[in-house]
Formats: C-alpha cells, structure tokens, sequence
C-alpha cells in the first residue's frame, strides 16, 4: 500500500481536553495489532484549529479529516483506511449547506477559505521535534539572513514586506525595529510578548504550542537585524503546554547550534529564556511586561522614553507579539514581495483569529487580510448556532468594539476596524445572536477592564469602577435618565486621558454598543426591558392560562415555591413576582409553552 | 543524634532555599522565586515572604507589593483541586455564568473561597484561551470542556 501515511492528532490544549491523548496511545496499539507499524505512524501534532469538532484526525497523504473521534473509533478508522482503503463515513464532517460528508480537508469550507502562513506547521508537525521543523524549510530563514544579508537588509526586507504588528495596534514592525537599531547601545534585548490576555483570543498559545519553532527564528532574524543578544519570552502561566513546548524548542535550537554564541559560525550569539507572567492582564503593555521582568508590579510608565531608546534595565528594547514574530520567517524566505501579495494595500499579510462564542464552527482561522466578516463569519465559521439571528460581532477584545449587521461586509484590516469603532486588536472574534444582550456585553468587558486597572493612573482606575457601576445600575432596571450622557462624557474623558492602552482603550465597548445599539441601552432605561431577555433583572414570568394543562411540573420544579395553582378545584396556575427569582426552571420544564418571559 | 537533626530540617525549607540560590545572581529574579516558593509551599506563607527577603535583600513591602499585584499569587493554603472557571468573553457568550452558579451551589463556596474539608478551591478566571469548547474550567490545569450546569457533579465527582 501508500508509502509512509501518517496519522495526524490534534494535541492542542482544546482537543486534548476533549480526549485526544488518549486517542494517540490507542493508535499506536491498534496499528501494532494490525501489523501496519511500518507504513503507518502517528503525530501528535498542535492546534489544527477545528475545536469545535474535537478531537480531530487527519491521514496523510490524502488529507482526511475526522472529527469528534473517540477511542471506540481507532480500530475502525485503521482498519477501514489503511486495509480496506474506505472512509468511516460516521466521523466525518456533514456540510451544512447539502447535508452530505465531506472527506478531504480542501473541501471542507472551514478550511477552504484559509490561507495558512503562520498556521503553516500547525496541526501538520510534531512540535517537539526540530527535525520536522527543519523538513518543512525551517531556520532557513536565519540561515539565508546570517549567509548573505547583512543587518541593514534584513531590515529593509521586512520594512518592504508591509507587515504590521499583531499583537493590536498595528505599528509597522520593520519601522519599530529600526528605532531600536538606531539606538547606540553596548546591550539591546527583544522581547516575545505571549502575555496573551485578551479573553476570547488564543492564536498566540497555539502558535507557541504547535509551532514554537517559528517563533524562535522570527527572533533570531529580528535579534540579527537589531542587534540585540539576548531575549525574553514573556508567556502567560495559565498556558502550561506553551511553555513547555517552547522549554523542548529552545533547548533543541541550542543543540542544533541555531542559538547561542557564534550561531553557524557568523560571530552572531543570542541568548533566549522564557519568563513565566504571573496573571497581569495589563502586562500586555510593553512597559508593564518589562516592569515585571525586571521583577516588579507590572505597572506601566509614561512615553516617552520609548522602550526602542530605553527598555529593559535601562536598554534599547524591542518588543512584538508571537504572531508578528512567526511571520518574519516566511518574509524572509519567501521575500517581502511574495508576503506583499496576500492582504490589503495598507494592511500585509494575513491575520489569526479565533473565532468563538454563538457561532457553528468554533476554532483557529488565518485569512488574508481584507477579508469580510461576512465570510469569515458565514463561510468560515458556517454561520449561527441553533438557526439564531445574528446580532453582532465583539472584535478585538476589551479594547475592540462590537459591529452590527450591516457592518459584516466590511473588510477585515487594521484601519477600517479602527474607523468603525472597532479594532483588529489580537483578534477574538466573539460571535454573539439575539439572546445576547449588549448592554450586559458592555458591563461584562468595563468588569473586566476595572478588575485589570493597574490602579496608577486615576482616569484608568476611577473611571472604569465608575462606567461599570452605571452599567450595572441599568441592567438592574435603574438606569437614570441622564446615564447615557455621564456615560459618553466619561468614557471620552477616559479615552483621552489615561496613561496606557487599557485605559486609553477600556471605554471602546461602551463607545461601539452606543453607537450601534443605542435603543438597547434605552429599552432597559425607559421601559425596563431587555429585549434579549438577558438581565435577570428586568424579566417578568408569567403562565398562559390558555395553554397551562395544569400538570403542576412548574410548581414543583420551583426552588421558591412562588408558583400556586390547583387542577382540583380548577385554579388556574400563577406565579408570585414578588417571591420569584427569575432563574427560568419553569420555563425549562414547561412541556407546553405556556410560561412565558417578557 | 544525626538523625535527630536532619528531623529538624524541612524538606520544604530545602527546596525553596534551592531555588533562591539557582535565582538569585539572575537579573529581576523576584517573581519566578515567589513562583518556584508557590509550587512548594502552595501559596506563599508570611515566614516564607521574610525567608526570601532575608535571601535576596529586598524588602518585605516589595514583595508585599509584587505579590498582591499578580493574580497567580495567593496568601491563604489552596484546596486539594483547584478549579479555575472560564468567564472570557466566548464562555460568558456561552452561558459561563450558570456553570458558576452550578459549581457554587453543588460546593456550597463562592469564587475565592475553599471548601471547609479542603478539597475545592474556586476561582473565576478571564480566559484560559480554550474559547473554542466554551464553557469551560480547568481543574488542576486540566481542561473540561462544552459544560452546562448538569454536566458539573459528575466531573467534581472525579477529584478527591
């Protein structure tokens, strides 16, 4: 049969935590017992991006992809794929759209749609071993830089390639690196920022996880071009299998003599550790991360001075996020006019986002950037859960915005987002439908933001606790006539003030749900509802007596035992207000339809 | 007598001065000291904060500070499991709120809080960069995943 087929197996932190560990023991036992062990073997790889349908499988060469595999499947799938040479149709995926299984990856839209550059290992190489990195044109890039380029063209490449950082501001990274190497210095450092803190954003732990090599050329060609000898890896301790992985890569690179003094004998040595953060959202700011390596609060400082002038202990310092420094490989493989092809005029290359919350296919996609939401949205990510109509579209995290409907066909790039109120930011995509409610969104991130306040600067650590408490007041019911206004004045006020991005940027969900969905604001105001009957606080219950059968199934199921009623004397069930608690047990076990919520 | 003496030693005190010395020439070596003193001890007792002090030369109000800044940094004993509850944005989008509530009726404690025999510890978390099977937790850094409330006594039955 095929020469060396390959089973593929998701090992990222989102299908590890459906089962697929196991999944790969139960693999290599089943391909023993079958006697395949000498054509067929077995990667654990990282993120392949489908979580939603975890654990997933891919066989290679012919690219099939299975999902939601449990270990009762494995000697089915080997016996049917590498036997019989047939598909277990069960596992595969059903589109949506003509209802049929599609086997090969290419057909599947949630791939189709995709254009892979920093995902270009992930999910494809076991991310503990160099050897699969080197095969797949790994540390050429260095290779090429350090052979025949000298620092100044290195620069240059990745000046002409257009890229932008991605970690949300968007600044171009060849212009950032060349302030640093501006500046004279005996000692400069380059920092990998994976302080990934932005809820509903995990690109940076799958690269780490599934790709940690490409992170660790993007630094060495930015180290080179720089001239910086030494770097950090700040990541996030709540990303355990990151940390690790990148542990493996870094001692392999310096086995491999690709870090270290004279790497390949060019004269050039760097140096790189991992710094584990300590649970710190707003060390995401490049002054805070590097306040907390040097072991202090990780609270951020006035700018100027820029960390490119005076950074770290002092020294010129450099900084991008791990999505920016994975692309740099690629640019300088490839050449910065293969990477100008993809993405807009101003905006290169393409993007990562994670596309999560009331949305059919949840997972890792990278497109090229000008792509609409409209496609990621409803191609991509196969529309809405549950036949729901979409309401909105939280981009960019706790400083991003939340687009409505009519803005779907916008193109995804660094300056529309900004111009919509919105921004690229890490680039969560939080999909929500009509039973969210946006009020309560905006609460829920200025909570977030208040809680995350480094407490320096009063714009920042006031303002937010005072937005929220406003916030939280209308989505109780008591919201004020004049909140609206309090609101835009202060977030304004905020916006402009404030030391630091967190702060500068924690009014942006208040500022996009106003803009866009001011009559959901007024709807909890002046008439007390919530008309995606969310808050707790503003529905009211109610028994259709027309439809109650009076089987008393509400009434039991009642933890405040607020419903009455009798079949045997013919009264009609009600429910107390007074004593209800609004927690829609009623609602559940109503075999009818007849509770109602308004 | 020897024996007597190395009674008097704990063991715990020997590791932690193991990893103040394997930190403490390094540049900022205060925060992955507090961690390394975290993982021993579980949380990171006063005796042990002057310990350090002593150790590194830098003084307790610093560390006070550095300590309390940080989320990870705890100064009461932590149960036998620690629950961490997802409330990122695709979990709270996803119903994370009635997997709290579920979790803080069936332990009877409130985010912050340890279970009176110890075995639970609970703490409501903003992301753990899972949001593609929200809602989710994360029990000793194991992650369960796509949870609604009925799901939940079944998995806290799994941790002694």
């Amino acid at each position: 049969m095929a020469e060396n087929q390959r089973i593929l197996v998701c090992a990222g932190t989102g299908c590890a935590s459906s089962g697929a560990l196991p999944i790969i023991d139960v693999l290599n036992n089943e391909i023993k017992r079958q006697g395949l062990e000498k054509t067929v073997s077995v990667v654990g790889t990282g993120c392949q991006g489908f979580c939603e349908k975890g654990p997933t499988l891919v066989i290679e060469p012919q690219q099939i992809l299975y999902t939601r595999v449990t270990e009762e499947d494995v000697a089915e799938i080997i016996e049917q794929e590498f036997i019989k040479g047939e598909r277990v149709e069960r596992l595969l995926l059903v589109d949506q759209a003509t209802q049929k299984p599609v086997s090969s990856m290419g057909d599947i839209r949630f791939f189709a749609k995709q254009h892979r550059i920093v995902l270009h290992n992930c999910g494809v190489i076991d991310p503990k071993k160099i050897e699969e990195y080197t095969a797949r044109d790994g540390y050429k890039g260095i290779v090429k830089a350090l052979k025949g380029m000298s620092p100044e063209e290195v620069m240059e490449e990745v000046k002409k390639s257009g890229l932008r950082g991605r970690g949300g501001a968007g600044f171009p990274t060849g212009l950032k690196w060349g302030f640093c190497r501006q500046t004279p210095s005996d000692k400069k450092y380059i920092i990998c920022n994976a302080d990934e803190g932005d809820p509903g954003a995990f690109m940076d732990r799958s690269v780490l996880e599934g790709d940690p090599h490409s992170v660790i050329e993007g630094m060495l060609i930015g180290a080179y071009a720089i001239g910086a000898d030494e770097g950090y890896v700040y990541c996030r301790a709540e990303y355990p299998l990151a940390i690790k992985h990148l542990g493996i890569a870094i001692k392999q690179a310096e086995e491999a003599g690709y870090l270290g003094d004279n790497i390949l004998g060019s004269g050039f040595n760097f140096h790189l550790k991992i710094f584990e953060g300590a649970g710190a959202f707003v060390c995401g700011e490049e002054t805070a991360l590097m306040a907390s390596i040097e072991g202090k609060r990780g609270m951020p400082r006035v700018r100027p001075p820029f960390p490119a002038v005076s950074g770290l202990w002092g020294k010129p310092t450099n900084i991008n996020n791990v999505e920016t420094w994975s692309n740099i490989p690629h640019i300088l493989r490839n050449g910065a006019e293969w990477y100008g092809q993809f993405g807009t005029e101003k905006s290169k290359g393409t993007k990562i986002f994670a596309l999560t919350g009331k949305v059919n296919n949840t997972g890792l996609v990278e497109v090229p950037m000008g792509t609409t939401l409209r496609e990621i949205i409803f191609d991509i990510g196969d529309g809405i859960q549950g036949g729901k109509k979409f309401k909105a579209v939280q981009i960019g995290g706790p400083s991003g915005g939340c687009l409505p409907e009519d803005m779907l066909d916008l193109a995804v790039d660094y300056d529309t987002l900004t111009q919509a109120g919105a921004m690229v930011g890490s680039g969560g995509l939080v999909i929500m439908d009509e039973t969210t409610c946006m009020v309560d969104i905006a609460r829920y991130f200025l909570n977030f933001s208040k809680k995350e306040s480094c407490g320096k600067c009063t714009p920042c650590r006031e303002g937010t606790t005072r937005m929220y408490e406003i916030l939280d007041r209308i989505t109780k019911g008591e919201g004020k006539e004049e909140d609206l206004d309090t609101l835009e004045n202060l977030a304004i006020t905020i916006k402009e003030t404030s030391l630091c991005g967190l702060g500068q940027f924690a009014p942006s969900p208040i500022l996009a749900t106003l803009k866009y969905f001011r009559h959901e604001y007024e709807a909890h105001i002046h008439d007390h509802k919530c008309p995606a009957h969310n808050c707790t606080a503003l529905l009211s219950y109610s028994i259709d007596v027309e439809k109650c059968k009076m089987c008393s199934l509400c009434a039991k199921n009642c933890p405040t035992n607020c419903i009455s009623g009798d079949k045997k004397t013919n009264t009609p069930y009600v429910i107390d207000e007074e004593k209800c608690i609004k927690c829609g047990t009623c609602i559940e076990k109503c075999k009818f339809g007849a509770v109602t919520r308004a | 007598m020897s024996t007597a003496c190395e009674e008097l030693v704990d063991p715990k005190q020997i590791k932690l001065d193991e990893i103040i010395d394997k930190h403490k020439h390094s540049n900022g070596p205060l925060i992955p000291i507090l961690q390394g003193a975290q993982e021993v001890y579980g949380y990171l007792p006063a005796h042990v904060i002057k310990h350090i002090s002593k150790a590194t030369r830098i003084p307790v109000a610093r560390i006070y500070g550095v300590v309390t800044f940080y989320a990870q940094f705890r100064l009461t004993p932590v149960g036998r499991n620690l629950i961490n509850i997802c409330l990122g944005t695709a979990c709270h989008v996803r119903g994370g709120a009635k997997v709290v509530e579920a979790i803080e009726k069936e332990l009877k404690i409130t985010d912050g809080a340890t279970t009176e025999d110890g075995r639970f510890t609970l703490e409501v978390v903003a992301c753990i960069g899972a949001c593609g099977l929200a809602p989710v937790i994360s029990i000793n850094n194991e992650v369960h995943g796509r949870l609604s409330p009925d799901k939940i006594a079944g998995i806290l039955a799994k941790y002694e």
